[in-house]
């Protein structure tokens, strides 16, 4: 099952996604990234029906990019997440609409951090911290006992360690006031001596 | 109409459609065999559903389509087949079995399920029979199309990606196709060979030796015979009649790409909307056997023979686990130059062959075992104990 979650730091938005692109019983990529770079600070994370994750990311993806080349500066994340919903919503009712869970995360110079979450149905929510998958069900409640807002990058990446289920490997990527930075893929070995973080 | 009712005449949604010249009433009541749209220049190309995305007032077509439920897929691996592709540093391995099966009838044990679509491409499909001949035959012209209007060949990602946007209308209905593009991007020059060298550098650094061995052995009795492509004459003398300009280049049957860099590729595209780009594709119900021998011989630096051997040890063992999948194996190798199809083998000869050997091994472990009680008889006290120890 795909996996995804999101925590909003003071000054940064931490996101990770599982790496595997299954087929049925069938893992066919253990490499696949579901992070889409909607602008120099906006990532876009996509989980869901097969086609549709790619096909919805890209035209998003694309759009917003269109908006740049046409407006001469960058949506908002907290605007390109209206944009996404709208579209999503827009699609719902219609003879295809799009099965794709998401989470937009992303810095903005005026309101800093911002991580949204939205499902299937169009339903956005701004939120702290926020997951989908199967995995959320276990972790929405860790990280409701240990989440703090003024907590660090590096405590909150040791949380994020403790979230493998059966999935060999992530992609985690930071986003701050510099743009996007790649942490590094986490195998499910460097998790074997996490405990709580500390406070 | 009471014989109608009686009979269930045009029951089913899938038989008939509303009149779309008559008002809504009286067109539910009076149908009319299966049209489609016939003002687009693409009718056969969209599913009925698509009369209301061009601006047009709903049709019946679209109330009709609307109650019915998207089509169920099946678990996918009910794809009756095996096929695979994988890259290595000497190009392409396309190979499939040849069984065609109809639920639990085998409708053709020869049927060809790699086909090739340029002189660089093959596409190796499973899925539906009939979805399967069509797209291949849409992507070939598309493909064609793009190479004269733009005068270079679409790459292989552009393909998939091509191939993914066509079939995207189609979600939800019951068109069932799933593609694995194989092939070569790019110029055969120098650069072909830079690149391949620096891909090598970086996959042998992160690579475990494999014992291949005893899969090379199967390749040395089977007799590995090449064909020369024909085709591939015939498509280079074709483009080279119409596009003049490129062909100031050395090489003569390769037309370079579009961005990015050359080299061997493989892309799986799926009716569903997945598109995958990978280094080892299976597909189909032998998948998951094909991939287990795939995953444990496979190395960058394989050479020809080993890949060639690899390849037909995967779709031979996958054929003797599933039921779906059988009689022959085809086998393509792609590189640079273009495709090159090895003859089609009969692996029932195959099966034969492995049972001799088990045979003969199994008489070999028989006669070891009969010289080590001989041995620990005479080395012994001649105790009767002794012997049934041994």
């Amino acid at each position: 099952m795909e996996y995804l979650i999101g925590i909003q730091g003071p000054d940064f938005v931490l996101v990770a996604a599982d790496n595997v692109a299954a087929s049925s019983i069938i893992q066919m990529k253990h490499d696949y990234d579901k992070m889409f770079k909607l602008s120099e600070k906006i990532l876009l994370l996509c989980v869901g029906e097969a086609g549709d994750t790619v096909q919805f990311a890209e035209y998003i993806q694309k759009n917003v990019q269109l908006y740049k080349m046409r407006n001469g500066y960058e949506l908002s994340p907290a605007a390109a997440a209206n944009f996404t919903r709208k579209n999503l919503a827009d699609y719902l009712r219609s003879r295809t609409p799009y099965h794709v869970n998401l989470l937009l995360a992303g810095y903005d110079e005026a309101d800093g951090p911002g991580l949204y979450y939205m499902d299937y149905l169009s339903a956005l929510a701004k939120a702290p911290f926020a997951a989908h998958g199967y995995g959320a069900f276990l972790t929405l409640s860790i990280l409701d006992r240990y989440y703090r807002p003024g907590d660090s990058a590096l405590s909150l990446i040791r949380l994020n360690k403790r979230f493998i289920l059966n999935l060999p490997s992530f992609t985690v990527r930071l986003i701050d006031k510099d743009g996007i930075h790649d942490m590094e893929k986490l195998p499910v070995a460097d998790c074997s001596d996490c405990r709580a973080p500390g406070g | 109409m009471a014989l109608q009712d009686v009979c269930g005449f045009l029951e089913t949604l899938d038989d008939i459609s509303p009149c779309t010249y008559l008002p809504n009433e009286m067109g539910y009541m009076w149908r009319t065999p299966f049209e489609f749209d016939r003002d687009s220049a693409f009718h056969f190309l969209f599913p009925p559903q698509q009369c209301s995305r061009k601006n047009r007032a709903p049709t019946l077509f679209s109330s009709t389509f609307s109650s019915l439920s998207p089509h169920q897929q099946p678990f996918q691996l009910s794809h009756g087949t095996t096929t695979l592709g994988f890259i290595f540093q000497d190009g392409v391995i396309a190979a499939a079995d040849t069984r065609a099966s109809c639920k639990g009838l085998i409708c053709c044990p020869i049927s060809q399920k790699i086909m090739p679509i340029h002189s660089h491409l093959v596409v190796n499909t499973s899925g539906s029979g009939a979805d399967c001949m069509l797209w291949e035959r849409i992507l070939t012209r598309e493909m064609r199309l793009y190479q004269l209007r733009h005068r270079k060949r679409l790459s292989i990602n552009g393909a998939a990606k091509l191939l993914s946007t066509m079939l995207h209308p189609f979600k939800g209905t019951n068109v069932c196709v799933a593609a694995t593009l194989c092939g070569w991007d790019g110029e055969e020059t120098q650069d072909t060979l830079q690149s391949c060298m620096e891909i090598a550098d970086v996959k042998e650094a992160v690579e475990q030796d494999s014992n291949v061995s005893a899969i090379s052995d199967v390749s040395a009795q089977g007799g590995v015979k090449m064909a020369s492509i024909n085709e591939q004459d015939e498509i280079s003398k074709d483009t080279q009649a119409l596009n003049p300009t490129v062909s100031n280049q050395n090489t003569k049957n390769v037309l370079s790409t579009f961005g990015g860099r050359s080299g061997p590729r493989v892309c799986y595209v799926c009716s569903d909307g997945l598109q995958l780009k990978g280094e080892i594709i299976s597909v189909g119900s032998g998948s998951p056997y094909a991939y287990a021998v795939l995953d444990d011989g496979w190395r960058w630096g394989m050479t020809v023979d080993e890949a060639v051997a690899l390849a037909r040890e995967a779709v031979f063992r996958a054929t003797h686990w599933d039921a779906y999948s059988g009689n022959n194996v085809d086998l393509f190798h792609i590189t640079a130059h273009g495709w090159r199809r090895r003859d089609r083998e009969d692996l029932k000869e195959e099966y034969y062959r492995e049972r001799e050997r088990e045979k003969k091994k199994i008489k070999e472990r028989e006669k070891e075992r009969q010289k080590r009680e001989g041995d620990e008889l005479v080395e012994g006290e001649g105790d009767i104990y002794s012997v049934h120890c041994g």
